[in-house]
């Protein structure tokens, strides 16, 4: 009896831990049906319009494409620097190693607002005008290091004696590179992509600290929520996050697939 | 001429191990190529600012200035004024940070067990639970924080049935309370603490469990003995990835806390740049703040630490 509950114990806890992480998810998702009018803090009853008018409140639209936009440079920027980097540390020989290692590090170990904090005061220095330059530049600083340990990693495990075997067959080093290392670069890379836009597009403290009068989609909740966030927050929030799900759920399929065909022969 | 090398070491590739290869870098331009750009942009945009922060922290104001007029100065006294003042919410940052991270360990590696080690023969449902698992990144954070808001609210089903029961008590309130924001931190970092113990545990070789069942290990003692010292690393990156955010963090205070006993140090640094406009402040106490974290950090690492880490 005792043994039973035992083995019951975690994953009770565990079944209780997903409610509770997917708890406000769920309650998001079910006020973007609110009929709310302005404030939609309580439930007013059942409607379709939130979601046929996502952009029926003010400025939640703009601030939405503001946000897309800064995400998509930052990720490439942050993703491509990134990859050079790691591909370079791991492969290459360097002086000041144990420098560039702790350029790297520092910025996962600092907190958000000080990160903010200290951008904002190299642009308060600068005489730069906060905006769209000044928080693509923070976004792209505060994903790379991301960026660099996920590609690192993947690189480091990369055996390199396929680089050898293809040189062995007079692979020029560059035609190895683009034919052998990158292709299994890949995956690693496009999960340090998709991690670098979750965080820029999710991103509130630091991009406070830099944006000036510029309006991203966080900050924009995180000022409506004074007042009452409108229910095409809500709907656009549910939309984002069916698209990432769909977007991880495909991905888990065609690997499954891969896997099984590499099995199969 | 490069070619013949490395086919002559090809030939003796089989002698040596993919580690002392690997111990084996290139030389080259190329290598500066890749590197340069990217810590360029780190250099300027992350080391110079602190260092500019940290002079920003000794800035003085002269007599009679206007506002947001500070002039560079080696005014260490900035340093005693905001201390003296922010030390409390200093230490309840720390504070709210420590106890969300235990929490986030507690309810976590249940959850990192239960995908990782008990549902590995249940690909379908693992793989749900994964996705499960990273969703709440593809949701915005600060939408999640107001929903919890609303949950815990005063007229919420939650804080009613809390008072039906008489477990708060009929004047009690859920928000704007410390718990509030603890539970809220918790909940905001809790996939960073699950992700690095899930994959650590999916690396576990079960047959170690077996083994020490077989030598009568009760499966308690299997768990403290062999999986919970094996996932130690992913523990480890979790508790750190936890920490160092919630340490910093304001929003979870300023949406579920109070101006009374909730405040956090980044609420300080914030309305000190951007309400009070004092820049050499705010500065000063960001300093403390990451070189707080920092020590903690290497007294952290230096006590429980693994070289898997890095």
């Amino acid at each position: 009896m005792k043994q039973k509950i035992g083995r019951w114990i975690i994953p009770a806890i565990g079944g209780l831990a997903f409610v509770y992480l997917l708890v406000p998810i769920a309650y998001i998702f079910v006020f973007s049906f609110n009929d709310a009018g302005r404030t939609n803090l309580e439930w007013r009853g059942f409607t379709f319009e939130n979601w046929q008018n996502p952009c029926g409140a003010p400025a939640v639209c703009e601030s939405l494409v503001n946000s897309l936009q800064v995400g998509v440079v930052a990720t490439i920027v942050s993703t491509a620097l990134g990859t050079c980097i790691a591909i370079g540390l791991v492969r290459y020989k360097f002086r000041f190693r144990k420098l560039t290692d702790v350029l790297i590090i520092l910025p996962l170990a600092t907190p958000e607002v000080v990160l903010g904090a200290s951008l904002l005061a190299q642009f308060l220095n600068l005489g730069w005008e906060l905006g769209y330059t000044t928080i693509v530049i923070a976004h792209i600083v505060f994903c790379m290091s991301f960026v660099i340990v996920t590609v690192r990693a993947r690189v480091s495990s990369l055996d390199p004696r396929l680089e050898e075997a293809a040189a062995d067959l007079y692979s020029t080093p560059r035609a190895a590179f683009w034919k052998i290392t990158f292709p299994l670069l890949v995956p690693g890379i496009v999960a340090a992509a998709l991690l670098s836009f979750a965080m820029s597009f999710d991103d509130f403290i630091i991009t406070n600290f830099n944006s000036g009068t510029f309006q991203t989609f966080p900050k924009f909740i995180y000022v409506a929520a004074t007042r009452g966030i409108p229910a095409q927050a809500n709907v656009i929030g549910s939309a984002m996050f069916i698209a990432a799900l769909l977007v991880v759920i495909v991905g888990q399929v065609m690997a499954y697939r891969r896997r099984k065909r590499l099995a199969e022969g | 001429m490069s070619k013949m090398v490395m086919t002559n070491k090809g030939k003796i590739a089989d002698l040596r191990s993919a580690d002392e290869i690997k111990a084996e870098r290139r030389k080259g331009r190329t290598g500066v190529y890749l590197v340069v750009p990217g810590m360029l942009v780190l250099f300027l945009f992350f080391a110079l600012p602190v260092i500019v922060l940290l002079s920003m922290s000794l800035y003085a104001r002269p007599e009679g200035a206007e506002i947001g007029e500070f002039v560079p100065a080696l005014e260490f006294g900035n340093y005693v004024t905001v201390l003296s003042a922010y030390w409390s919410e200093l230490v309840r940052s720390f504070g709210f940070a420590l106890i969300a991270t235990v929490l986030a360990l507690l309810i976590g590696y249940p959850m990192a067990y239960l995908v990782a080690v008990r549902l590995r023969q249940h690909g379908l449902l693992q793989g749900i639970l994964l996705v499960l698992l990273i969703a709440p990144f593809f949701s915005s954070f600060i939408l999640r924080t107001q929903a919890w808001k609303q949950i815990l609210a005063d007229e919420g089903w939650v804080a009613q049935t809390l008072k039906l029961i008489a477990v708060l008590p009929a004047d009690g309130h859920l928000t704007a309370t410390p718990f509030a924001v603890v539970a809220g931190l918790t909940y905001n970092f809790l996939p960073f603490m699950v992700l690095p113990i899930y994959a650590n545990l999916g690396r576990l070789d079960t047959r170690l469990l077996e083994a020490s069942g077989d030598l009568y290990a009760s499966p308690v003692t299997s768990f403290f003995k062999v999986t919970l010292p094996l996932s130690a690393p992913g523990v480890f990156a979790g508790t750190l990835l936890t920490f160092i955010p919630a340490a910093g963090d304001y929003v979870n205070a300023a949406l579920l806390g109070n101006n009374r006993n909730t405040t956090m140090i980044g609420q300080v640094i914030d309305s000190r740049f951007f309400k009070v406009i004092d820049y050499p402040g705010a500065a000063a106490l960001s300093f403390v703040l990451m070189l707080s974290i920092l020590i903690l950090v290497t007294l952290y690492i230096r006590r429980f630490g693994t070289k898997e880490l890095m």
